[in-house]
């Protein structure tokens, strides 16, 4: 309060006195307007250039990562499509071999087929001899009066019977006829069916070959589309990324969650090995360290197995090696790893002697002991420990798939994401321009706030000068005009 | 490509930082020196001593070390060690360890015959230089008695001792009938005890009556 009773001109009129400074003050910034004025503008633009020349930089540098990124994904995208497209081919491959170089014997077999059924065919179309010519006599015969004479009478009854004999002769004949092109037919079913076996083998042949083929149509058409470096292409490969990130990381945890339980099962008698007194860091033993160290060699084995076995191709030089020594490498790192994978599971039935052995310790210092805990109840836990034991190296092996995915995926998607991260930077850093900017102009308008009354008085005067100058310049020209008149 | 280079240099950085001297050089092995004293009427106490004695084998790590001595009318002397133990560091041959340990502790607290004086200052510079020679990360020093010195008159202890970084704790400080006269006695000799051995340079001084709520002798605060 006194510091600002200091300020004043008449310490008893505070009023008179703030006026009076008020009055100074707007004075002093009128004064001194053109030169402020100027630095803000020049403050404004010092910020607010540099600010958006960043940005535009930024964004340039977005659009050449996004670019770069976009040559990667495609390249990466062409190989994979080029790969499958390979696969598709190998397999027709293979069902044009399997299926195609059988079909000689195929055709050979149906011709044969084809050949028997004709002559069967044909068989079955021979006609039953007619009746013979003497039915007509025996008409004739039969249209005689017999008049009653015994002679004819018996000679008539005599050609019924022989005429009857021949009747049953023939009709045997014929049914016998009948009976034979009947067999022929039946012995057509089996050639029928087999005929009817192969054509759908045929057919299946082809409906796969088909099936296949459109397939390969599909990743054609991808495949011209990743060539062609179409936005639609790119999309899809980058939703792809995203998706195969997410995939391979939640198996990645879960897999991580084994390992966890993994390390569990063998940190405690890997103590029984390295000592349990030995420390990395203040918190970290050794004996946890060398568990760490078994998961991450069963692990490396495991990614070798893989990559042996040309699952995965983080290691080309594995994969271009010849098949002999590829072979070799198959074995020896499933070999290891199922040695690692006994080892542990020993380990796992060493915790469970030693938790027992701890526990027996403790209950025998303790004041009241325990209830004892035996039998099949207790013995499960130990079995489902070396179980554990013994498949958790083996499952982990399979980590190295999604790993594969984990460390393609995560370039496009780190890449994406650097890309937005540099382009919200830009963003940023325009914005803060445009403040800079906007913010001087609205300097420069609260400034002509603060001594708004002189610049009032300022736009009085020049206008009343104005209104002066108009008569007086009138006047001189008035003697001009009538001058030019005359 | 590149990725890949650096996973394996990552990869490579580590191995090499762990073979080159990454290995924490200091101790964390607990070293604990207990004084059990027997003077007096404090020697109805002694069954509880067992009790202490067992709470530390059952928490004590394989590489610890543990030893267990008797407060007589002169302690600094080895001779009132009744059992020592540095457990192995193979969990196994560690349980082992403490099994016979307690054994043998067990045996020399079940007759106990009670000494003429307490020689509480003898004791913590003995147990001092045994938990000195340990190299232990954490050293301790338990003193189980009523706290209550009482030297002959040839016995000289009134100078300064050193118990630099060891942590001493007090249990089971039972109160003498004259503490019952006047409490002040009783507050005034912890006092005194606890100005003595942080005179002394000890990490810590701490009082635990409770024998239920033994896990504060090895908590820091």
């Amino acid at each position: 309060m006194m510091e600002l009773r200091n300020w004043m001109i008449w310490p008893d009129d505070p009023l008179l006195s703030g006026l009076v400074l008020i009055a100074i003050a707007m004075l002093a910034l009128y004064a001194a307007r053109m030169p402020m004025h100027g630095l803000i503008r020049s403050a404004g633009l010092a910020l607010s250039g540099p600010l958006r020349l960043g940005a535009r930089w930024l964004f340039g540098v977005a659009l050449d990562m996004k670019m770069r990124n976009k040559a990667v994904l495609l390249a990466q995208g062409r190989r994979e499509a080029g790969q499958r497209i390979e696969r598709e081919f190998e397999r027709i491959g293979m069902l044009v071999t399997r299926d195609l170089q059988g079909y000689p014997t195929l055709q050979r077999r149906l011709l044969e087929e084809i050949t028997r059924v004709e002559e069967d065919y044909k068989k079955c179309g021979e006609v039953p001899p007619p009746p013979p010519d003497w039915i007509d006599a025996v008409a004739a015969v039969a249209k005689i009066k017999t008049g009653g004479g015994e002679v004819v009478q018996k000679i008539l009854e005599d050609i019924r019977t022989s005429i009857a004999g021949i009747h049953d002769k023939a009709l045997a004949e014929y049914r016998r006829a009948y009976q034979a092109r009947h067999s022929i037919l039946e012995g057509f079913m089996p050639h029928w069916r087999s005929l009817d076996k192969m054509m759908k083998q045929v057919e299946k042949s082809m409906a796969g070959l088909q099936a296949s083929a459109s397939t390969v149509d599909a990743h054609m058409d991808a495949y011209k589309e990743i060539a062609a470096a179409s936005d639609k292409a790119e999309s899809v490969l980058t939703h792809s990324a995203f998706t195969q990130f997410v995939s391979a990381f939640l198996v990645m945890a879960v897999a991580l969650g084994g390992a966890f339980v993994n390390f569990k099962l063998i940190a405690l008698p890997m103590s029984e090995m390295v000592g349990a007194s030995d420390y990395l860091t203040s918190s970290l033993r050794t004996s946890e360290v060398a568990a760490l160290v078994i998961i991450l060699v069963e692990a490396s084995m495991g990614l070798f197995l893989m990559e042996s076995l040309r699952i995965t191709h983080l290691f080309p030089r594995i994969a271009n090696l010849e098949d002999r020594m590829r072979r070799r490498m198959v074995w020896i790192s499933l070999a290891l790893l199922v040695t690692l994978g006994c080892v542990e599971a020993a380990l796992a039935l060493m915790r469970d002697t030693l938790i027992a052995d701890k526990q027996a310790l403790l209950q025998s210092l303790a004041t009241v002991p325990a209830a004892a805990n035996e039998g099949l109840l207790g013995r499960i836990p130990t079995a489902g420990q070396m179980i554990l034991g013994f498949i958790l190296p083996l499952a982990l092996a399979f980590v190295a798939v999604p790993l594969e995915s984990f460390i393609h995926s995560a370039r496009a998607v780190g890449g994406a994401l650097l890309v937005n991260l540099v382009r919200s930077a830009a963003f940023l850093l325009r914005l803060l321009g445009n403040i800079a900017r906007q913010g001087s102009r609205a300097l420069l308008h609260a400034y002509d706030v603060l001594i708004v009354l002189p610049l009032l008085a300022e736009r009085v005067l020049r206008s009343a000068r104005g209104r002066e100058s108009v008569p007086a310049q009138r006047a001189v020209d008035a003697p001009e005009k009538i001058a030019t008149t005359f | 490509m590149i990725h890949r280079v650096l996973l394996a240099t990552l990869a490579l950085a580590g191995l090499a930082l762990g073979a080159t001297g990454c290995v924490d050089p200091r101790s964390h092995a607990n070293a604990v020196y207990m004084m059990v004293d027997d003077s007096g009427t404090y020697v109805h106490e002694v069954g509880k001593a067992k009790l202490i004695v067992n709470y530390l084998l059952g928490t004590l790590q394989p590489g610890d070390t543990l030893a267990v001595a008797k407060l007589r009318s002169r302690s600094f002397t080895e001779k009132d060690i009744i059992a020592k133990a540095t457990f192995d560091v193979r969990p196994s041959e560690a349980n082992s360890q403490k099994r016979a340990f307690r054994d043998k502790v067990a045996a020399s607290l079940s007759n106990v015959s009670g000494s003429a004086y307490t020689d509480i200052t003898g004791g913590l510079i003995q147990g001092a230089e045994f938990l000195n020679e340990t190299g232990a990360g954490t050293k301790t020093i338990i003193i189980f008695s009523d706290m209550q010195e009482d030297l002959d008159k040839v016995t000289v202890r009134n100078f300064p001792i050193k118990l630099n970084n060891i942590r001493v704790i007090a249990v089971n400080v039972t109160k003498l009938n004259t503490d019952n006269i006047d409490p002040r006695r009783y507050l005034g000799r912890l006092e005194a005890w606890q100005k003595r051995v942080e005179a002394a340079g000890a990490s810590q001084w701490k009082v635990i009556n409770n024998i239920e709520r033994l896990d504060g002798i090895f908590a820091n605060s």
